[in-house]
């Protein structure tokens, strides 16, 4: 058993993991955070992505005990204070999920690309950045959609914090 | 319109839990103490089981039990079930071989279940299993559809020619006759490739069982909780209904594949009380690939008759369905009474014949899957009047148009009374939208650039709201087809609507409390949707063949007839007026003629107080049930256009554009009806161009992850350009038709019809992969050289 110490979703954890522990299964078993979904089992789906320390991460295939000291969040983790973040609130509006069981890897994941590329994004880069998210039930038209108008959101209420910060 | 009412696009009601994280799926279910299975699977394809030696793997950390078929046997739990009687031609039943939830004696496809182990965790289950040792006599394998008759191995000893059924529909002798003064013949050989549905959700079950109560809880990734239940209890023997409580909570999508009762939630279910604790098993994707249903898999001969005009005379198909290894659910049903009445297309044909040869090979069973028997019928009849148009150097489009049927209702030859339709209206409407007329442009601008520019059509229609119960039943369903809905008014006004249909994706938590909001004129926060829980739900039979809007909506609105009913009697009496002369609308009862009303909310206070009236004049309380039978199948039908462009290079084809015209009748909610479409489309287009289950000889899944299974991803399809055209239905009281199957239905063929324009030529088979697309355009290369 190892010993790990990290943070999710703002909060302190510890636990004394078998060493072989998937952070997904961390997350689902050991912390009942059952929003983080598991899809497949060869990194293919991305039903499991979750932000480490800002970057999106298959939580399928990162084991617990290599994030000590890490900072992990959740899609139980991406609302503040009760406020839906604006990518959650664009695949609301767009109807970009029908069963919902890839959403919070779909969300994570989109909400990576902005972070990664902007704001504004083209249909291209949008189709080709959600490449490791597979989605049965949408045929992705809405989550496309979704993605574009969430990174619009995300932009303008980053842009009044900027310039605040400035 | 109001503003929640039918035909708006409201946002949907479930998606807040969804994209919080908080949706409840089966996985996400933990009972105190719980266990967890592991299911040792078959890693051969045909063998016999001569010893399972347990005795090591039993004495192991954390095992709490190990069971075989005779465990089962000997608590006299049944094996799996067909629910669909098949006559062959002669008039003879089917032959099936049993089918247990754990193999007794042989195995008969890699992935069929030896033995359970529950332990104290999943890690320990697994580690039992490899101290498990089995002697196989590992026997040669039947693996391919079309040689699988009559082959030397056979599957199971009471099908000895490997034949299910062989079953026919239609006029044999008016075809044949057709098809000798036919002018000309259009023939094809057709391959439906076979397809694993893959719910990104995988099938998970937790058995649970209460000593003190003698009863069992079942959770499980269901489309049909009530008809789980029923298998559970009437065949398999589990318990007796009263005794045995059947959960679908969030299903993450289904498809079809979680219509079935499968091994794994009997053998849960069954092990809780055999171990005393609650038991777990979730399936990881491979087993999902291994011992999902599969979908499709019929090799076809199709033939298209046309007289000297052009008009289409006859057809007729044989086709070869593969079942796999065992019966599933509804596997007989798919490739006869789903397939061969939708053969006459939206086409004026006098004479259609089907022929359909069933299979049992050592693969993973075979059944319903998005469309069931109806998309391998649209790609028959689609590919061949494309083809047919081709030869008669007929626009593919106008060819269509010409044999359309035009006046309704219309019986076709094989079962079907189509009740009404516009086919040329979705076609115009589609064509506008593709732009046709700019088409000719467009293949030369691609030619300028090396590429190649195909456009394909396909105007599909379905057989949906499954279904009428003594039309089924006189086919050789084992179950009534009908919907249930209770509807139970709170004394504040607020409802809930209880529900047999089931949500896995498709929103009906929206789209149900629209309909209520709307009629009872009530804001639709007020109305909740109740389903998947048999303990709440008296009885329902599911969500599957489009039917949850036809068959599910029309059982809600005939409960709120009866609420509305029985408001007014209530009504009378606070309104001190004749209950003839009371007015509902808007949400308030009125006195004709007069300012006096009475709100819906106020109303359903006085029913629960009863201080206004007698109780034993009227019974106090409003909730009203009711069942809803259809009196016909809906006909969704339409026309879908593909224009793609193929690198002959690289045999990569883009999808340039799409236009999807449907008339699915009246639409509740529009988002997501589109969205139904969208997706459809997609695992349309998946099956085109990208996915194929395939089996090596020896009875080997090669593709058995998604790193070798391609599922559509998002840089693989365009965005779509839907339209849609409306005649209501007229066999049910919304004249709703179903849009849950379309799109997978109608894009197939569109795909290829667009790929072999492309070409000019027709040697292509789905999955068009870009090497198969390469070789296909070689071959048109060296062809347009020699021209």
């Amino acid at each position: 058993m190892t010993t790990v110490s990290l943070t999710v979703n703002g909060k302190a954890v510890s636990a004394n993991l078998d060493p072989r522990t998937l952070l997904v299964q961390f997350l689902r078993e050991n912390l009942r955070l059952t929003g983080t979904h598991v899809g497949c089992d060869t990194s293919q789906c991305g039903a499991c992505i979750v932000h480490i320390d800002g970057k999106a991460v298959k939580a399928c295939t990162t084991l617990a005990v290599s994030l000590d000291g890490a900072s992990v969040t959740t899609i139980e983790g991406l609302a503040a204070n009760g406020t839906l973040h604006p990518m959650q609130e664009a695949f609301r509006e767009h109807h970009g999920l029908q069963c919902g069981f890839c959403t919070p890897g779909m969300i994570m994941s989109a909400v990576d690309i902005v972070n990664r590329r902007g704001s504004v994004l083209d249909e291209k880069t949008i189709r080709e950045d959600l490449d490791g998210n597979i989605c049965r039930c949408t045929g992705y038209h809405n989550i496309v959609k979704a993605v574009a108008a969430g990174a619009q959101a995300m932009g303008a209420s980053s842009a009044p914090a900027r310039q605040a910060a400035e | 319109m109001s503003a929640t009412g039918i035909g708006a696009a409201v946002r949907r009601k479930e998606d807040h839990r969804f994209i919080t994280g908080q949706g409840r799926y089966t996985d996400d279910i933990n009972r105190p103490g719980q266990a967890h299975a592991y299911f040792l699977r078959s890693p051969h394809a045909h063998a016999t089981l001569d010893k399972i030696d347990t005795k090591a793997a039993a004495a192991m950390p954390g095992v709490l039990g190990i069971f075989t078929g005779d465990d089962l046997t000997a608590d006299k739990v049944g094996g799996l079930i067909c629910g669909w009687m098949i006559h062959n031609k002669d008039g003879s039943p089917m032959r099936a071989g049993p089918h247990p939830a754990l193999a007794q004696g042989k195995v008969r496809y890699v992935g069929d279940h030896v033995c359970v182990i529950v332990a104290e965790t999943l890690a320990q289950a697994r580690d039992a299993a490899e101290a498990i040792v089995v002697d196989y006599g590992v026997l040669p394998a039947v693996v391919d559809t079309a040689s699988a008759a009559g082959a030397k191995t056979v599957v199971h000893a009471e099908a000895p020619d490997n034949t299910v059924f062989n079953w026919h529909l239609g006029n044999k002798d008016a075809t044949e006759k057709a098809f000798k003064a036919a002018k000309h013949v259009t023939k094809l050989d057709i391959v439906n490739n076979r397809l694993v549905p893959n719910p990104m959700e995988p099938r998970a079950a937790v058995g649970d069982y209460d000593d003190g109560e003698g009863a069992f809880t079942l959770y499980t990734t269901s489309q049909n909780p009530h008809v789980a239940r029923l298998v559970l209890s009437a065949f398999i023997g589990i318990a007796p209904e009263n005794k045995l409580r059947v959960v679908a909570p969030d299903v993450g999508g289904g498809f079809g594949s979680k219509i079935f009762i499968y091994a794994e939630e009997t053998v849960c279910v069954w092990a809780a009380k055999k171990v005393r604790r609650p038991v777990k098993w979730t399936s990881d994707r491979t087993e999902a690939f291994l011992s999902d249903a599969h979908g499709r898999d019929h090799v076809t001969h199709a033939e298209l008759a046309t007289d000297a005009d052009g008009k289409i005379t006859a057809l007729r198909v044989h086709t070869t369905a593969n079942l796999g290894a065992y019966l599933s659910t509804f596997s007989s049903s798919v490739p006869t009474y789903l397939y061969a009445p939708l053969l006459s297309g939206q086409y004026d044909i006098p004479a259609v014949y089907a022929e359909v040869d069933a299979v049992y090979t050592n693969t993973a069973p075979v059944d319903a899957y998005r469309g069931a028997g109806r998309p391998e019928a649209t790609f028959v009849v689609e590919r061949l009047v494309e083809v047919a148009a081709r030869e008669l150097g007929k626009d593919p489009a106008k060819f269509r148009m010409q044999n359309y049927i035009k006046k309704f209702p219309h019986q076709t030859p094989v079962i079907m009374m189509y009740d009404t339709g516009n086919y040329a209206a979705s076609m115009k409407k589609a064509l506008e939208i593709i732009d046709y007329k700019g088409i000719g442009k467009r293949k030369r601008d691609s030619a300028r650039n090396g590429k190649l520019r195909g456009i394909g059509f396909s105007s599909y229609i379905e057989a949906c709201g499954i279904a009428p119960s003594a039309a089924v039943g006189s086919l050789g369903a084992g179950v009534g087809l009908w919907e249930s809905a209770e509807v139970r008014v709170n004394p504040v006004g607020t409802v809930e609507v209880l529900t047999g249909s089931h949500s896995h994706g498709q929103g009906h938590e929206t789209t149900f409390a629209q309909l209520v909001s709307g009629r009872l004129g009530i804001p639709i926060e007020n109305v909740s949707i109740i389903h998947g829980d048999t303990d709440k739900v008296q009885m329902g039979m599911g969500t599957y063949g489009s039917r949850s809007g036809a068959v599910g909506m029309s059982a809600i609105f005939k409960a709120l007839d009866k609420v509305i009913a029985k408001g007014k009697k209530v009504a009378a009496y606070v309104l001190e007026a004749d209950e003839a002369d009371i007015d509902f609308a808007d949400g308030h009862f009125k006195v004709k003629g007069t300012d006096r009303t009475l709100d819906f909310g106020s109303c359903a206070l006085q029913a629960y107080v009863a201080h206004k009236f007698n109780g034993q004049d009227l019974e106090p309380g409003l909730k009203e049930g009711a069942f809803y039978d259809p009196t016909n199948f809906t006909f969704p039908a339409g026309v879908h256009i593909c224009e793609l462009e193929i690198d002959p290079e690289t045999g990569i084809t883009r999808i340039e554009r799409w236009a999807a015209v449907d008339d699915f009748g009246i639409v509740i909610n529009p988002m997501i009806v589109e969205g139904q479409v969208h997706g459809g489309i997609a695992q349309g287009v998946g099956q085109a161009l990208l996915e194929g289950a395939r089996y090596n000889a020896d009875g080997q899944l090669v593709t058995a992850s998604f790193m070798d299974y391609c599922m559509p991803r998002a840089d693989d399809l365009p965005s779509f350009d839907v339209g849609m055209t409306v005649t209501p239905c007229p066999s049910n009281p919304l004249g709703i038709k179903g849009c849950g199957e379309a799109g997978a239905i109608a894009s197939p063929p569109a795909v290829i019809n667009a790929i072999t324009d492309a070409l000019g030529h027709e040697d292509i088979a789905m999955p068009a992969t870009p090497q198969a697309v390469w070789r296909a355009a070689q071959k048109s290369i060296k062809r347009m050289a020699a021209e």
